[in-house]
């Protein structure tokens, strides 16, 4: 990387979608490297919309988009492509686990594109699994995991390659709240180890426990909560929103 | 930093173990669809590699049989007369024939008019379309035929009341050993022997033979040959050919006709594939209706895989990597249907060739050809399904639910 350039750079980032539909009127966001912040606002108000141009799965109508440095625009798809293979680590509300595969080639498979050798993609498969807690359950299918477990396998399919930046989509919209709890308790280990992570959500109680939230509605950041520099400050929050975080917080589900 | 057009990051190569790898998986995942539109392709395949490899296999079985016979027999046999009498060959006509250079060993066969019966209880007219022929003690070796019971005539035996039985006479006489005796032309003869199978003149395996002299002694044989074998070095059969006629007959070589027994095997062997192009045409729809088939199943397959394909895009997989991933999926597809059809076009192939006493030959190009057309159709097949996917936009592919 060129210095401590800024993770993502959203400049007057406009999204107009066929049928004139403005999901998006001009954001501006930052992310510092390190960061765990928290996009939130209700249906429709154009959160999605930001994921996918963070997450440069989309271009956007107008504006410029930047990750790690790169402008979006000025790249093909392939090197978008590319861009997304070695920057940016995603986990979706479905968790998108490939049924009949175990959790370790589910999560190696994470690393196909990268241009990993499959040993080394096994063997980083294996230590990302190991840090979300879930070391003793290479070999299982996700069938035989619980919905959280089942996340958390797609946290370490989405971080195996140690992206700059995690994308989490609704990551706990389809658990309940334990298992939730769980997801969000390894979503705080990873960005207590260094990790950049984006949660894209429309809980409240979810933003709270992130020491930055960004408040989206109708297309446009309507407020900010929480400072760039608030790593230390958001231990607390999370400490008062009574999440367990720390050594071993997650395996004990 | 840069300002114009940055080079982005370059996406990985796949190495391609792990395109197999992925396609495979993609199949693993519906083993029953997977099954179903490979066995169109295989169906395919075995009914063109069966029709191939069965006429291949008759072929190389008359080839061999001509191969072991030789193809360098001659028969001399009388025509007929400028007035469509039948013709006669001179008495001295073997002479002659074994005085022609490159001729090796000659032999010659004449008609008799008696009858061959168990008893002479049976009636004359039943004689079992068994013909007395005499014969000369060199036919034996002119045919390169063998002996399955007793001997052969010899210069003695061929002055007695001795008789050596063809292969389907003694069958139908219901003879099986030698020293029996039979009812010829009013007297007893001796079954010295029984010849094995005559391919190349079946009209011996249908005959009883006597010497020429017991012939001209004891049935009243004239002494004209009605058939002259010959075996002549290979190379020389067609300068002995042109001259036969003008030997055996000078005065009238247009009434001798020659023939060349092998001519017919040869003839029957290249017709053994002309047959079976109706057949492989059949196995050619069978192929296309199974290439239908997988594409089918591959566009639906790319239906049903959206949110997998959008995954993978999110993952960072190019849209070549996308489309190379549901291409090698069709081509495992097709190609898995290719190797079962050839297998088990090979296996009715041995089975029928071995049931019928063939050596059984699936000839490579046949099986090279089937890869071939495996691949080609796998490859068309997955052209389309592999671009729509690949055109998938990964927020659409996302999204679906």
């Amino acid at each position: 990387m060129n210095g401590p350039c800024p993770v993502v750079e959203l400049r007057g980032v406009s999204k107009v979608y066929p049928g004139r539909v403005h999901a998006l009127r001009g954001v501006d966001l930052t992310v510092e490297p390190g960061e765990l912040l928290a996009i939130v606002g209700p249906s429709g108000s154009g959160k999605s919309t930001m994921l996918h141009m963070i997450g440069t799965l989309d271009r956007p109508s107008g504006g410029t988009v930047r990750i790690a440095g790169y402008d979006v625009a000025g790249l093909s798809d392939r090197e978008l492509s590319a861009l997304r293979a070695r920057q940016l680590g995603f986990v979706f509300q479905q968790f998108h686990l490939a049924p009949g595969v175990s959790a370790l080639d589910n999560v190696a498979d994470g690393l196909l594109y990268t241009g990993t050798g499959r040993r080394a993609r096994r063997e980083r498969a294996a230590a990302a699994l190991e840090r979300v807690g879930l070391g003793h359950r290479l070999t299982h299918r996700p069938s035989q995991l619980s919905g959280g477990e089942q996340q958390r396998v797609a946290v370490a399919r989405a971080v195996a390659g140690d992206p700059p930046l995690l994308l989490a989509d609704e990551p706990t919209g389809n658990l309940d709240s334990a298992s939730g709890t769980e997801v969000l308790a390894v979503l705080g280990e990873l960005h207590a180890a260094g990790t950049t992570i984006a949660i894209i959500t429309h809980d409240t109680e979810i933003a709270a426990w992130c020491p930055r939230q960004v408040r989206v509605r109708d297309g446009r950041i309507v407020a900010e909560m929480g400072s760039e520099m608030g790593a230390e400050m958001g231990a607390e929050v999370r400490a008062e929103a009574g999440v367990p975080i720390g050594e071993g917080g997650g395996r004990e589900a | 930093m840069k300002r114009e057009r940055q080079r982005g990051p370059a996406p990985a190569r796949l190495a391609v173990a792990d395109v197999l790898r992925v396609g495979a998986s993609g199949l693993r995942a519906r083993p029953t669809r997977v099954v179903l539109s490979a066995l169109g392709i295989a169906i395919g395949i075995a009914t063109m590699i069966a029709v191939i490899g069965i006429s291949s296999s008759s072929r190389e079985q008359l080839l061999r049989q001509l191969d072991r016979l030789g193809t360098n027999l001659l028969t001399v046999a009388p025509g007929q007369t400028m007035f469509g009498e039948e013709a006669k060959l001179p008495i001295g006509a073997l002479a002659m024939v074994e005085r022609i250079g490159p001729v090796r060993t000659a032999a010659a066969t004449g008609g008799t008019d008696a009858t061959v019966r168990r008893t002479r209880h049976i009636p004359e007219a039943v004689t079992g379309g068994i013909a007395v022929q005499a014969t000369t003690t060199g036919l034996l070796a002119t045919l390169e035929g063998a002996v399955v019971k007793g001997a052969w005539l010899n210069a003695a035996t061929e002055r007695r009341p001795a008789v050596v039985l063809g292969a389907e006479s003694a069958r139908r006489l219901g003879l099986a050993r030698a020293g029996v005796q039979v009812w010829m032309g009013g007297r007893w003869f001796t079954v010295i022997g029984i010849l094995g199978p005559m391919p190349l003149a079946p009209e011996i395996e249908r005959s009883a033979l006597v010497g020429f002299p017991a012939a001209e002694e004891f049935l009243g044989f004239d002494g004209h040959p009605t058939t002259i074998y010959e075996r002549s070095a290979d190379e020389a059969v067609e300068a002995v050919r042109a001259v036969l006629p003008r030997t055996v007959n000078p005065e009238n070589p247009e009434e001798v006709t020659v023939s060349r027994p092998s001519d017919a095997l040869a003839a029957k062997a290249a017709a053994a594939g002309a047959f079976t192009n109706l057949l492989l045409g059949l196995g050619a729809v069978a192929l296309l209706v199974g290439g239908v088939g997988v594409a089918n199943t591959m566009v639906i397959s790319v239906l049903e895989r959206r949110r997998e394909i959008g995954l993978r895009r999110s993952l960072g997989a190019t849209r070549g990597q996308v489309r190379v991933q549901f291409l090698s999926e069709s081509l495992l597809l097709s190609a898995l249907g290719g190797v079962v059809g050839s297998v088990f076009g090979a296996l009715a192939t041995t089975g029928y060739a071995l049931a019928r006493d063939w050596p059984p030959v699936v000839p490579p190009w046949a099986i090279g050809g089937a890869i071939g057309a495996t691949l080609l159709i796998g490859t068309v097949a997955g052209i389309y399904p592999a671009m729509r996917a690949a055109r998938l936009s990964p927020t659409v592919a996302l999204t679906t639910t």
